[in-house]
């Protein structure tokens, strides 16, 4: 059996593979929000002065970073609507069971992102906010979170990017996601080859995407006044002045 | 009736009286007494410079000052009225970290390391504390950033990040925010010692001018000149007391404590 190129490109313009692809960044993008929530949470507990909250988020980061990402969606999509009768109504699909799966796992992740970025800023920045008299929300808000979505958004991008392809484990509670459409295929034409080169090119257009908007929020997070819009160069020397 | 008692208070208040005191202030970090038992007064329009040796504790009076920290004991006086603490029958409470805020508005902070936000412009590091403390709209809260920059002269860069500023142009953005603030009084942690020696003269002037115009401030500093010629007073802190508090020419020709003679031998 040789690829088939036509099969292939049937595939590349098949409207399930477009939903699937639709379906894994949602997923996606809908955890990662849920973990960050939690997250910050959590990392405020396991930065906070409060012994009780910093039991809690120790627990929650424990628990959740050693419970596989599988096992919880399955508990979740079999075992809680058996102890929770709310839970086996319509409402509860595949995709909600999926996202808040992924999210709480992930967030156990995302709270130590959170907290180091939050550890990271110099205490006079703080110290500076409250002696201007602002409330510890304020601080918060205006002086410290800046700064630490800096310092989190690249390995927030790099967890973003790791959500895509785990929301693939989304299969096993058939979530039409991604690679479930591909095994779909496959399992009715033995085509292994076509679908899932189909499916590749997918997630490489997912996560190069992805790329492109991590850089580009990054780019937001220059604090200069000049050289906003200038990319750095790798023909520009480096370190000029060092050598005399 | 006994809601009167601050006001009352406020009232027998008169310009001759301390803007600013600390009474027996003390405070402890683990086993180490830093502070043992400060009395601290400064009036309005008085320029004091408190020197002294490194660790003595002259930062941690500051922060005590500046409701930063609470005190193990004793008490700050703003205008006669204590603050940064609820009177119970019990005794004095610290207040919460929110109402503390509402209290630190009136006195400034300049910090050795200036801490400016690096997320935000020169323009906008003055203009946060009037939005999001005082609550003052975005245009007002511009104009008066941008008088404050005018007055340390550096209007020229007000759309311009600290990255992008000289630590002296950096320190001098720092006291246009705790200025533009309207305190009662302003506090100074060694303002230039951590810049680099030619950029000290231009922090100094706005510190002098500051001075001119009649500003309450407390500088800690290691700039003997400056506490000669620009401080009403001169203050000798050590060991976590104060030794000596004289006008400048007494305490740099005629000290009266041993100690300053020769924390002054080795300044000199
Ligand atoms: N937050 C803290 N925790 C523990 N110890 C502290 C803390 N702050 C200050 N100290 C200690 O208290 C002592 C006084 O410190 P402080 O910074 O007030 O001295 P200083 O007079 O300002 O000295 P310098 O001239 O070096 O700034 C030092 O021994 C310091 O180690
Ligand atoms: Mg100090």
């Amino acid at each position: 059996m040789e690829f088939d190129v036509n099969i292939f490109v049937q595939q590349l313009v098949n409207p399930s593979y477009v939903s699937g692809a639709f379906l894994s960044v949602a997923v996606a993008v809908l955890s990662l929000v849920l973990a960050t929530a939690i997250g910050f949470a959590v990392a405020l507990g396991r930065t906070s002065h409060s012994r009780i909250a910093q039991g809690v988020a120790g627990l929650y980061t424990w628990f959740f970073r050693a419970i596989p990402a599988l096992l919880v969606l399955l508990i979740i999509w079999n075992a809680l609507p058996q102890l929770f009768p709310v839970l086996r109504q319509d409402w509860f699909s595949p995709f909600i069971a999926a996202f808040i799966g992924l999210g709480i796992v992930e967030a156990a992740f995302m709270a130590e992102i959170i907290r180091s970025a939050l550890l990271s800023i110099d205490e006079g920045q703080a110290l500076a906010g409250r002696a201007l008299g602002m409330s510890p929300v304020k601080v918060m808000l205006k002086v410290v979170l800046p700064q630490a979505i800096r310092t989190a958004l690249p390995p927030t991008g790099n967890e973003f990017i790791g959500l895509v392809k785990f929301s693939s484990l989304a299969s096993v509670i058939s979530l039409q996601e991604l690679l479930t459409t591909a095994q779909v295929g496959v399992n009715i034409t033995f085509r292994y080859a076509e679908y899932y080169a189909a499916a590749i090119v997918y997630y490489l257009i997912i996560v190069s995407l992805l790329t492109l908007l991590q850089s580009y929020v990054e780019k937001k997070f220059v604090w200069t006044s000049r050289s906003k819009s200038k990319k750095p160069s790798i023909l520009e020397p480096v370190g000029q002045g060092v050598q005399s | 009736m006994t809601n009167s008692g601050p006001e009352l208070k406020q009232e027998i208040w008169s310009t001759n009286d301390p803007v600013l005191s600390a009474r027996n202030l003390h405070k402890s970090y683990q086993d180490q007494h830093v502070l043992r038992g400060v009395e601290f007064d400064i009036r309005q329009g008085q320029v004091k410079a408190v020197l002294g040796p490194s660790g003595s504790g002259k930062s941690t009076m500051l922060r005590l000052m500046a409701l930063l920290e609470p005190a193990d004991d004793g008490g700050i006086f703003l205008r006669g009225r204590r603050i940064g603490v609820r009177e119970k029958v019990s005794g004095a409470v610290v207040l919460p970290e929110r109402e503390l805020a509402k209290e630190r508005r009136n006195i400034g902070m300049v910090f050795q390391k200036f801490n400016l936000f690096p997320h935000l412009t020169a323009c906008r590091n003055v203009m946060l504390g009037l939005t999001s403390v005082k609550g003052i709209h975005h245009k007002e809260a511009e104009e008066q950033a941008m008088a404050m920059l005018q007055r340390v002269g550096l209007s020229h860069r007000a759309g311009h990040f600290p990255s992008e500023l000289s630590g002296g142009q950096q320190q001098r953005v720092a006291i246009a925010r705790a200025l533009v603030m309207n305190p009662d009084v302003l506090l100074f942690d060694e303002p230039t010692s951590a810049l680099d020696p030619e950029l000290v003269g231009e922090v100094l002037d706005v510190m002098e001018s500051l001075a001119n115009d009649g500003m309450t401030m407390i500088v800690v500093t290691h700039e003997v000149r400056f506490a000669r010629r620009v401080a009403d007073e001169v203050t000798l802190f050590d060991s976590g007391v104060i030794v000596e508090q004289a006008t400048p020419d007494e305490f740099f020709d005629n000290p009266q404590h041993q100690r300053t003679r020769k924390f002054l031998s080795h300044v000199h």
